[in-house]
């Protein structure tokens, strides 16, 4: 039971906080149609996180909503992976974040359909239309970034220099992982990262960019060990339902 | 045989008479320059507004208190950017690229709606924008769906779908704060106050004062004038404040006889100050707007070299 939630929370969280990241950036694209696309990423990350958040309540069977596992939840109970809560730094970091969490997730949820887990299934059949979209226009936007000019070329393996040490902790298998997988509930994070590393190989030789020679790896994030960003995230997304407790809206 | 040009009467009395006749006038139309340059004026106006109006919505969407809220501020900002394209890709078949009307935005040379200079200070301002704000739009737009210019003309009505959505998610969510805590209801009515007045602002001056009506009236561009669509909204919208137990700050308000309110008098001193720049938010909307395209214009280069590169 605490496996399975602890589960679902580590799916929901990565979908939310990288939908809540993107929707700082509203009003701040490049172009209006960007500004458009990326809102609507966002958009989709969060009706992931929603469902997946309701479906936890429900089956923690505490009377607890989605909103509350969201708006009520504190830092350490947060288990995102460090990356999605990295910030805009600018269009090449943005996009780089996304396009390492789209391959994890198209990999991951493509996996996640085959789950006995009825509802994880069905939810991954779902998302993986909306996430399909989401890995095909970043993997392009990697390569018009690295492919384009010699500015963005620098500004996109600055990004990838910088993020790429909050990569391999989507498939840092954790106990739940290892519990989960082995119920048939959960995926084989070894199949999802081999399939990942390959589709990152293959767009960043297409955009000129190279992997980092120096692999060190940070984690934390899955276990609720979190960078200095996750508190001012949740600051701001937890403050009117912390200052104002019993209100609804 | 010998091709007589029509003279420019002619044109006119021709453009004149499908205008009368409420044909829609097309692109590549005859139209006399006045009235192109009316509608580039309108039409630029209108498409800025939808884009800087992301901004005080924008200022909400990482404090939304509720997954749900969330997703409907993101949807709806979604919107307006969405109407920003069409209404920039309907304009532009007039002759000007939307890279010019954005330079024309970023020099003052072109103006979006005032109300945009507001600050939107807490979460009921969600609510007011949509309720009042898309309000006092959508009675506007409602009345452009029968403008003369054809790509104006369907622009908005597709634009106005949406609209009313946006107006009833903003009344939804005043309506759920009046039902909620005794902070919840003082929010509301604060968000009331601020933007009621420049609601009211959004339709222009008094038809006495409005510089550019009576030619666009006469080319059924506008349709109905600034004071009678004014009149409308206000008396569409008093009731529904009053439903919720919100109370309009206008203490000259009066209910006359046949159920219509007249109000008090708007402050148009403050109306020209925002018009003219000075206003709490004009600085701030613009410089956003100029930053993120400065900051932007590496990925738009990197994007047209890159598909150079692919004969894309």
């Amino acid at each position: 039971m605490e496996a399975q939630k602890k589960y679902y929370l580590q799916l929901a969280d990565n979908a939310l906080i990288l939908s809540h990241r993107l929707s700082e950036y509203s009003s701040h694209g490049p172009f209006l149609e960007e500004d458009l696309a990326n809102t609507n990423v966002a958009l989709d990350l969060i009706g992931i996180a929603e469902s997946i958040l309701e479906q936890t309540a429900k089956i923690d069977g505490k009377g607890l909503t989605g909103d509350d596992l969201a708006y009520r939840r504190g830092e350490h109970e947060f288990y995102n992976c460090l990356l999605v809560e990295q910030p805009n730094t600018d269009f090449a970091f943005i996009m780089v974040r996304q396009f390492l969490t789209d391959a994890f997730h198209f990999y991951f949820y493509s996996e996640l359909t085959k789950s006995k887990d009825k509802f994880l299934s069905a939810i991954a059949f779902k998302s993986l239309k909306e996430i399909t979209y989401h890995l095909r226009r970043s993997s392009e936007w990697l390569i018009r970034l690295g492919d384009g000019t010699q500015l963005a070329n620098d500004k996109t393996q600055h990004a990838v220099n910088t993020l790429w040490k909050y990569s391999n902790e989507f498939f840092t298998e954790n106990e739940v992982d290892i519990e989960m997988k082995k119920s048939g509930v959960g995926v084989d994070l070894k199949e999802v990262k081999s399939l990942w590393s390959q589709k990152v190989n293959e767009i960043f030789f297409m955009a000129h960019l190279k992997i980092p020679e120096n692999d060190f790896q940070l984690t934390g994030g899955k276990q609720g060990n979190h960078t200095e960003y996750m508190g001012y995230i949740l600051t701001e997304m937890q403050f009117l339902p912390s200052k104002y407790p019993d209100a609804k809206w | 045989m010998e091709i007589v040009a029509p003279s420019t009467e002619q044109l006119l009395a021709d453009f004149e008479s499908k205008i009368n006749a409420e044909i829609k006038i097309e692109p590549r139309d005859w139209m006399p320059e006045e009235y192109r340059q009316n509608l580039i004026r309108q039409m630029s106006q209108h498409a800025h507004s939808e884009v800087i109006g992301m901004q005080p919505e924008g200022n909400w969407i990482t404090r939304a208190p509720s997954l749900r809220s969330k997703k409907i501020l993101l949807a709806k900002i979604q919107d307006e950017g969405g109407h920003g394209l069409y209404l920039y890709s309907a304009a532009e078949t007039l002759g000007v690229s939307r890279e010019q009307f954005i330079q024309a935005l970023h020099e003052g040379k072109a103006k979006y709606a005032s109300v945009f200079n507001y600050p939107a200070l807490n979460w009921a301002d969600m609510g007011a924008i949509g309720w009042l704000v898309d309000g006092a739009a959508i009675t506007n737009q409602v009345s452009l769906q029968r403008t003369s210019y054809g790509p104006y003309s369907r622009a908005m009505v597709k634009i106005c779908k949406e609209e009313s959505f946006h107006q009833r998610q903003g009344y939804e969510i005043m309506w759920r704060m009046m039902e909620g805590t005794k902070d919840q209801q003082q929010m509301a009515q604060d968000a009331l106050n601020r933007w009621w007045w420049p609601a009211l602002m959004m339709f222009g001056p008094h038809d006495s004062d409005s510089p550019h009506s009576t030619l666009a009236m006469k080319w059924k561009i506008k349709r109905e004038s600034n004071d009678q669509l004014r009149e409308k909204f206000i008396n569409k919208t008093i009731p529904q404040a009053e439903l919720i137990g919100l109370k309009v700050p206008d203490q000259n308000l009066q209910l006359l006889e046949d159920e219509t309110y007249k109000h008090g008098d708007i402050n148009w001193d403050e109306f020209w100050a925002v018009v003219k720049g000075n206003g709490p938010c004009n600085q701030q909307r613009l410089e956003h707007h100029i930053r993120a395209h400065k900051e932007g214009a590496w990925v738009r280069e990197t994007a047209i070299a890159s598909a150079k590169k692919h004969n894309i």
